[in-house]
């Protein structure tokens, strides 16, 4: 398998994980609209190849409040996917899954951890299943991770990641919804090096 | 006009007054001040892994703690700050998800704990205060006019170390 070089992706090369991050991204969103009942827009994915420290500005700068649903991706693909809500759309989500069950906002703890770590898993879930259809790999992931802090702090941990083998992280990104919509976060899928050769030799390039 | 210096994830500066060295959002990276007291001169290096030597991609030394607090000495040395009198504050190496797992790679805020405090007892810097591990972000301001390292968290009270 030749080794994808990071810093010189063709433009092919580019577009194909784009269009990944599309498709994962597209059942994705339409899994948490329907669970929610709410219209969420998706959109055009980026591929960025992005110093360290220029990474927790993608979501929002990182003292940007945000709950992060990790998965370890393991199998075929190896590496993390990020599911990343914004804290209101957070907490908009608890509390349309807890809806009636008077518990306050303020207070997320248990159940409603619980809660949106499987939000997260089922549209994480949705992204994978699509990814693993398009590539024909398989791909099987960790429990979901739960974690509500600052974008930076969040990012850290798939960074450190990178880092073992990279001064850039590339990253597959898809912004869902926007400040005026109920619900939005963004998707990020970080394979590790060898996955992305891995995905791209799959789709034949 | 006083400044903000910010330092970004493997990065580091140097700071004097009237200015201050911040670094937001630490998870399991580790935010290492130096500081000389009597010539008041900082600096602070955003390390992202222990060890250099274990990894074949090294060409960012503030990525790294062994050769990102060296360069950091190196440059606070170069402005004046007195080598022998310098003293450390730490804080970060968090956990930020509760990983079920014995996989040493996971444990990584523990370990950039680890590796900083040895650095700084085999380079006899002494450590003043560290706010470390734990399962949260901080952002941290250092301010060389007093010493005073300021840590804020998600959620919680600011406190001075």
């Amino acid at each position: 398998m030749e080794e994808v070089k990071l810093d010189h992706m063709d433009s092919i090369q580019f577009d194909v994980l784009k269009e990944i991050g599309n498709i994962g991204a597209g059942n994705a969103t339409t899994a948490l609209s329907k669970m929610l009942n709410v219209k969420v827009d998706m959109k055009v994915p980026k591929v960025d190849l992005l110093e360290f420290k220029e990474l927790p500005d993608v979501i929002g700068g990182a003292e940007n409040i945000v709950a992060g649903i990790l998965l370890q991706l393991e199998g075929s693909i190896e590496g993390m996917m990020m599911f990343i809500l914004e804290e209101d759309a957070a907490k908009k989500i608890i509390e349309m899954m807890m809806q009636g069950m008077g518990m306050k906002e303020e207070d997320m703890a248990g159940l409603e951890m619980s809660a949106l770590k499987e939000v997260g898993n089922i549209i994480a879930g949705a992204y994978l299943s699509s990814l693993s259809t398009l590539t024909n790999m398989t791909i099987t992931s960790s429990v979901p991770y739960l974690a509500m802090d600052m974008a930076g702090a969040i990012l850290s941990v798939p960074a450190i990641e990178f880092g073992r083998i990279s001064d850039n992280a590339l990253l597959i990104e898809t912004e869902f919804g926007d400040k005026d919509t109920e619900v939005s976060g963004y998707f990020i899928l970080i394979p590790t090096l060898k996955s992305y050769a891995a995905i791209l030799e799959s789709l034949g390039l | 006009m006083s400044q903000v210096i910010k330092v970004g994830m493997a990065d580091l500066n140097i700071c004097l007054p009237p200015d201050t060295i911040t670094t937001l959002g630490l998870g399991s990276c580790v935010g290492i001040v130096l500081y000389d007291p009597g010539k008041k001169i900082s600096g602070m290096v955003h390390v992202m892994l222990p060890d250099s030597t274990k990894i074949k991609n090294n060409e960012n030394i503030a990525k790294f703690a062994d050769t990102g607090i060296l360069e950091l000495i190196k440059r606070m040395v170069a402005v004046g700050a007195s080598r022998a009198s310098l003293v450390a504050k730490i804080a970060g190496g968090a956990q930020m998800f509760a990983f079920k797992t014995n996989n040493d790679m996971l444990r990584v805020g523990g370990r950039n704990v680890e590796a900083v405090k040895q650095i700084l007892n085999d380079l006899k810097i002494p450590i003043l205060a560290e706010d470390t591990g734990e399962n949260y972000g901080r952002t941290i301001v250092f301010d060389p006019k007093n010493g005073e390292l300021m840590i804020k968290s998600v959620g919680k009270i600011n406190k001075v170390i």
